[in-house]
C-alpha cells in the first residue's frame, strides 16, 4: 500500500460522517451525544462525547470487522509492515494475553525472560501454560534487568525443545533491546513462534536509528501500545500478525475477553495516531531523540547521575538501545530511584514514567516542549545539590532467580493460606508481588519466596516503591500455597 | 476625537473581567520563534508591548514596575556590581541599573531576540541603555543559563512574564535553586509576584513564596500601584541571604546618589512593605514543607 493511502483515516472520517448525517439517535449509550450529562460533557467537550457511539452497519464492529474498522486495520497493517492488524481497545494487555492465549494450551512451554510484564504471566495463570525463565541478564553498574542474550535463549531451546514459543521484550522499560533477529531465527529453526512484547516499541516502526521491530525480522505476533509513545488515546494498542499466523483464528480468540462495545474514542484515536506516524512519525522521533540526547548530555554534567544510552550495549543481552529513552541512574547521589521519582513531584511538579532502586526513566515524545526539559534537568541538579547523600548501604540490584514449584495456574487458584510476609522465607507464593511501576513480578505465583526476593521486597518497601499484586494492600501478608498441595519433586 | 474606526486592546483579567485600551493604531504585529509579539499606539497609556496576547509594559506606566524592582534592592546592597536580569528584553530594567555607576556589569537572559529587536526599533524609552558597554545580551533559556552560571552575581532580577505560559520555568522550584547557588554570599534576588487579588494565581504564587521562603533566610514580598497590570495592584518578591529590605535600607546613602524617579523613594520602600492582610494571611498560610 502506497504512502498515499496512509494519509486516509477511515475510522475517524466515517465517524465525521455520521455526525454529519445527524442520526436520530434511539440506541446506547445513552448520554446521547452529551446531552443527558451535561456536566460530563462541559468537562469533556461536546465534541468526544459525540464521538463516543455504538456499533452499526456505517460505523462497523470491532467483533467482526467489515467496513471502516477493516479498512482503518488494514492501513495500521500496512504502517507497520504487518500481514495484518488488529485494533485492541483493552490495553496492551490484552495483546499480550491474545498472543498467548493463541499460542499455548494448558501445560504448553513459552521460553521468556524474567522481566516480563505481568501481563504475560496473568496470561499464563488463565492457559495453564508453564513459564521457563531465562535470565534476562543485568547491567552489573545500573542494577537493570537486560533483553535476553541469544546464547541464553539457545540454552533454553536446548534444555526446553518441546516449547511452543518464546517471548521478547522490545525493548524492556529501560529501552534495552535484545538481538531479536537472531532470536527470532533461532527460535523458527527449533519450530518455535516468537511473540514480542512491544509495549515500548511503537516507534521502532517509524523512526531512524532505533532497534529493529519485530514484524521487519519476521516474528509471528506482536503487541504494540500504541498509546505509549504513538499517540493514541490511554487503553488503546494493536496486535501485529505476521503472514504465517492465522488473522480470523486469532480474532476468534480476541473475542472471547474483549468487549462488543469498543469504544470508537479509542478506535479513532489508534486511526489517525496511525497516520501521523505513517506521515510525520520520521520527524517526530528524530526530534524527540534530539531532545533525548541534549537532555542526556545535559544530566551528565551534573556529578552523581548516569543518563546512559547506546555506549552501554555489550552486543549480548545489552544488545541495543532506544535513544528516545531517557533512563537515569542515581544512585551515585545516594537516592534510591523511586525517591528521586518522589521528589520530582513532590517538591517540583514533575511527574515522571517510573522509579526503581537505581534508576528514574522519563518518556520523551511528540507532546514534549524545550521549557519542559529545562525544567527537568535543573529539578536534577538541584536534588542533586539538596538532597545528595552517601550512596553506601543501598541495595545492589541483582537478579532475582526464581525457583518455580508449580505452574502459575495451579498455584493461582490452588488452597492457599495467608502468611506474615516477613514469616514467608521458603513458601510457595500464590500471588503476585510486584513494584508499578514497572510492573515486573519479584515473585510470581508457583514461585518460592526465596530470601533474596525478601530483601529485595522489604528494601522496595522501605524506599517508598508502591507494591501490588497482593490481596493484602499493605503487603503485610502474603498469600502461599499450603503445604498438601505442594509436590515433593521440583520444578514441574 | 473620538476616530471613526473604533478598535480596542482587550485583555482578560480574570474570567469575568475585562480590560480595554483604545488603540490608534498597530505600529509592529510579528510571529518570532517563541511568540507572537505586537507593538500598539494607544490613546492613554501610549505605545504598549503585547506578547502572545498579555499586555507587558506601556510607555506611560513602565516606570512604576523597573523603578521598583531595581531601587529597592539597589538602596539596600551597598555594594552591587554584578547584576543578572532574566526576561526583561524590553529593556526597562536595564536602563534602571544603568543609572548607578557602581554597577560594573549587567547580564541580560532574553530567550526570544525579537523582543529586543521590536524593543530597539519601536521602544526607545525602554530600550535606550540595551547598548551600554557594561550589558552583555545572552539569548538563551533562562532556566539553562541559571544552572550554568559561573561567577556569581551580587543581584538577580526575574523580569518574567505569566507563570503559566513559555516563562514557567522561571517560576518552579528548581529555577529558585539555581538562582540561589547563582548568588554571593550578601546577594538578593528580586521576583515579579504577579497579584493576589483574583482567583488564578493565588495558589501559584503562594507556592512561589513557599519556594523562596525555604530557600533564603529573608524572604518578603512588596508591592507597587500599576494601573494596566491586573487588579493594579502588584507585587514583588525580596529574597536574599543576609539583607533585611526594611533594617539594611540605607536611605541617606541612596539619596546622596541623586538619582531622579518618578515613583520610587526611601519613605515609599518602608510603605512598599506594609502588605494589606488579606495578602499576608494569604502568603502565611502556604504549604510548609521540611528541606533537608
Amino acid at each position: 500500500m502506497s504512502q498515499l493511502a496512509q494519509r486516509r483515516a477511515p475510522l475517524f472520517e466515517g465517524l465525521r460522517d455520521y455526525r454529519a448525517a445527524r442520526i436520530v439517535r434511539f440506541d446506547v449509550p445513552g448520554h446521547k451525544s452529551g446531552r443527558g450529562t451535561p456536566e460530563l460533557t462541559e468537562f469533556l467537550g461536546q465534541a468526544a462525547l459525540a464521538a463516543d457511539v455504538n456499533s452499526s452497519k456505517p460505523l462497523d464492529n470491532l467483533i467482526h470487522p467489515t467496513g471502516i474498522i477493516r479498512e482503518a486495520e488494514e492501513l495500521a497493517a500496512a504502517a507497520f509492515g504487518a500481514a495484518s492488524a488488529l485494533f485492541m481497545v483493552g490495553g496492551t494487555t490484552s495483546a499480550v494475553q491474545a498472543m498467548i492465549f493463541s499460542t499455548l494450551g494448558p501445560g504448553d512451554k513459552i521460553i521468556m525472560p524474567r522481566n516480563v510484564h505481568r501481563s504475560a504471566i496473568n496470561a499464563l495463570v488463565l492457559t495453564g501454560a508453564i513459564p521457563v525463565y531465562v535470565n534476562p541478564g543485568i547491567d552489573a553498574y545500573l542494577g537493570i534487568p537486560l533483553g535476553m542474550a541469544v546464547a541464553d535463549v539457545e540454552a533454553a531451546i536446548h534444555l526446553h525443545p518441546d516449547a511452543k514459543a518464546v517471548l521478547v521484550n522490545n525493548p524492556t522499560y529501560y529501552g534495552v533491546a535484545a538481538d531479536l533477529d537472531s532470536i527470532c531465527r533461532l527460535a523458527h529453526r527449533h519450530g518455535m513462534l516468537v511473540l514480542v512484547d512491544e509495549a515500548h516499541g511503537t516507534h521502532f516502526y517509524f523512526g531512524d536509528d532505533l532497534p529493529r521491530p519485530a514484524m521487519a525480522v519476521g516474528a509471528d505476533m506482536a503487541a504494540v501500545s500504541m498509546h505509549k509513545t504513538g499517540g493514541s488515546l490511554t487503553q488503546s494498542s494493536i496486535l501485529l500478525l505476521g503472514s504465517h499466523t492465522d488473522a480470523a483464528r486469532v480474532r476468534q480468540i480476541v473475542n472471547l475477553t474483549q468487549t462488543t462495545s469498543a469504544s470508537y474514542l479509542l478506535m479513532a484515536s489508534l486511526d489517525i495516531a496511525r497516520k501521523n506516524l505513517a506521515l510525520h512519525g520520521r520527524a517526530i522521533f528524530r526530534r524527540s531523540m534530539a531532545m533525548a540526547d541534549y537532555a542526556r548530555a545535559e544530566i551528565n554534567r551534573i556529578p552523581g547521575y548516569t543518563a546512559f544510552a547506546r555506549e552501554r550495549t555489550d552486543g549480548r543481552a545489552f544488545y541495543d538501545f532506544d535513544r528516545t529513552k531517557l533512563s537515569i541512574h542515581t544512585r551515585d547521589i545516594g537516592l534510591a530511584g523511586i525517591e528521586v521519582y518522589d521528589l520530582l513531584r513532590d517538591e517540583y511538579d514533575i511527574q515522571i514514567e517510573f522509579g526503581d532502586l537505581g534508576n528514574i526513566l522519563a518518556i520523551i515524545s511528540a507532546g514534549d516542549r524545550n521549557l519542559e526539559i529545562e525544567r527537568l534537568i535543573s529539578a536534577l541538579a538541584d536534588i542533586e545539590r539538596c538532597y545528595r547523600r552517601s550512596p553506601a548501604g543501598m541495595l545492589e540490584q541483582e537478579y532475582v532467580a526464581p525457583e518455580l514449584v508449580l505452574p502459575p495456574r495451579q498455584a493461582f487458584f490452588g488452597r492457599q493460606e495467608t502468611r506474615p510476609l516477613r514469616e514467608s522465607l521458603g513458601q510457595i507464593s500464590a500471588e503476585f508481588v510486584m513494584s508499578y511501576p514497572p510492573g515486573i513480578p519479584i515473585v510470581a505465583p508457583g514461585e518460592r519466596i526465596t530470601a533474596q526476593a525478601l530483601e529485595t521486597i522489604l528494601y522496595a518497601q522501605e524506599r517508598g516503591c508502591y507494591m501490588t499484586g497482593t490481596r493484602d494492600p499493605e503487603l503485610r501478608e502474603i498469600g502461599i500455597v499450603v503445604a498438601q498441595e505442594v509436590p515433593d519433586a521440583s520444578p514441574p | 476625537m473620538r476616530p471613526r474606526l473604533d478598535v480596542w486592546f482587550t485583555e482578560e483579567h480574570a474570567p469575568g473581567l475585562r480590560f480595554s485600551m483604545r488603540v490608534t493604531h498597530e505600529i509592529v504585529r510579528r510571529r518570532s520563534e517563541f511568540q507572537e509579539i505586537a507593538v500598539l499606539e494607544t490613546q492613554e497609556f501610549g505605545k504598549v508591548l503585547i506578547l502572545d496576547g498579555y499586555l507587558m509594559v506601556t510607555e506611560k506606566d513602565e516606570f512604576i514596575y523597573h523603578e521598583m524592582i531595581v531601587h529597592v534592592p539597589l538602596a539596600v546592597h551597598p555594594d552591587i556590581r554584578r547584576v543578572l536580569v532574566v526576561g526583561g528584553g524590553d529593556g526597562g530594567a536595564v536602563r534602571e541599573l544603568a543609572r548607578y555607576d557602581t554597577i560594573e556589569e549587567i547580564d541580560l537572559v532574553e530567550i526570544d531576540p525579537d523582543v529586543i529587536d521590536v524593543s530597539e526599533a519601536w521602544l526607545p524609552q525602554l530600550s535606550e541603555k540595551l547598548r551600554d558597554p557594561r550589558v552583555t545580551i545572552h539569548f538563551a533559556d533562562g532556566v539553562r543559563f541559571m544552572r550554568q552560571v559561573q561567577r556569581p552575581y551580587d543581584l538577580i532580577i526575574i523580569d518574567s512574564t505569566d507563570p503559566f505560559g513559555p516563562g514557567e520555568g522561571l517560576f518552579t522550584r528548581e529555577f529558585y535553586g539555581s538562582c540561589h547557588a547563582a548568588l554571593t554570599e550578601d546577594g538578593i534576588l528580586i521576583n515579579q509576584h504577579e497579584s493576589l487579588f483574583y482567583e488564578e494565581y493565588r495558589a501559584a504564587m503562594r507556592r512561589v513564596h513557599d519556594r523562596l521562603s525555604q530557600l533564603f533566610p529573608v524572604a518578603r514580598v512588596y508591592q507597587a500601584h500599576i494601573p494596566t497590570y491586573p487588579s493594579g495592584h502588584w507585587l514583588f518578591g525580596f529574597s536574599s541571604k543576609r539583607f533585611d529590605p526594611l533594617l539594611d535600607l540605607d536611605a541617606e546613602g541612596w539619596l546622596s546618589r541623586g538619582i531622579r524617579t518618578n515613583y520610587y523613594n526611601p519613605d515609599l520602600h518602608r510603605g512598599a512593605f506594609a502588605l494589606p492582610n488579606y495578602i499576608r494571611r494569604e502568603l502565611e498560610g502556604g504549604r510548609r514543607t521540611r528541606l533537608k
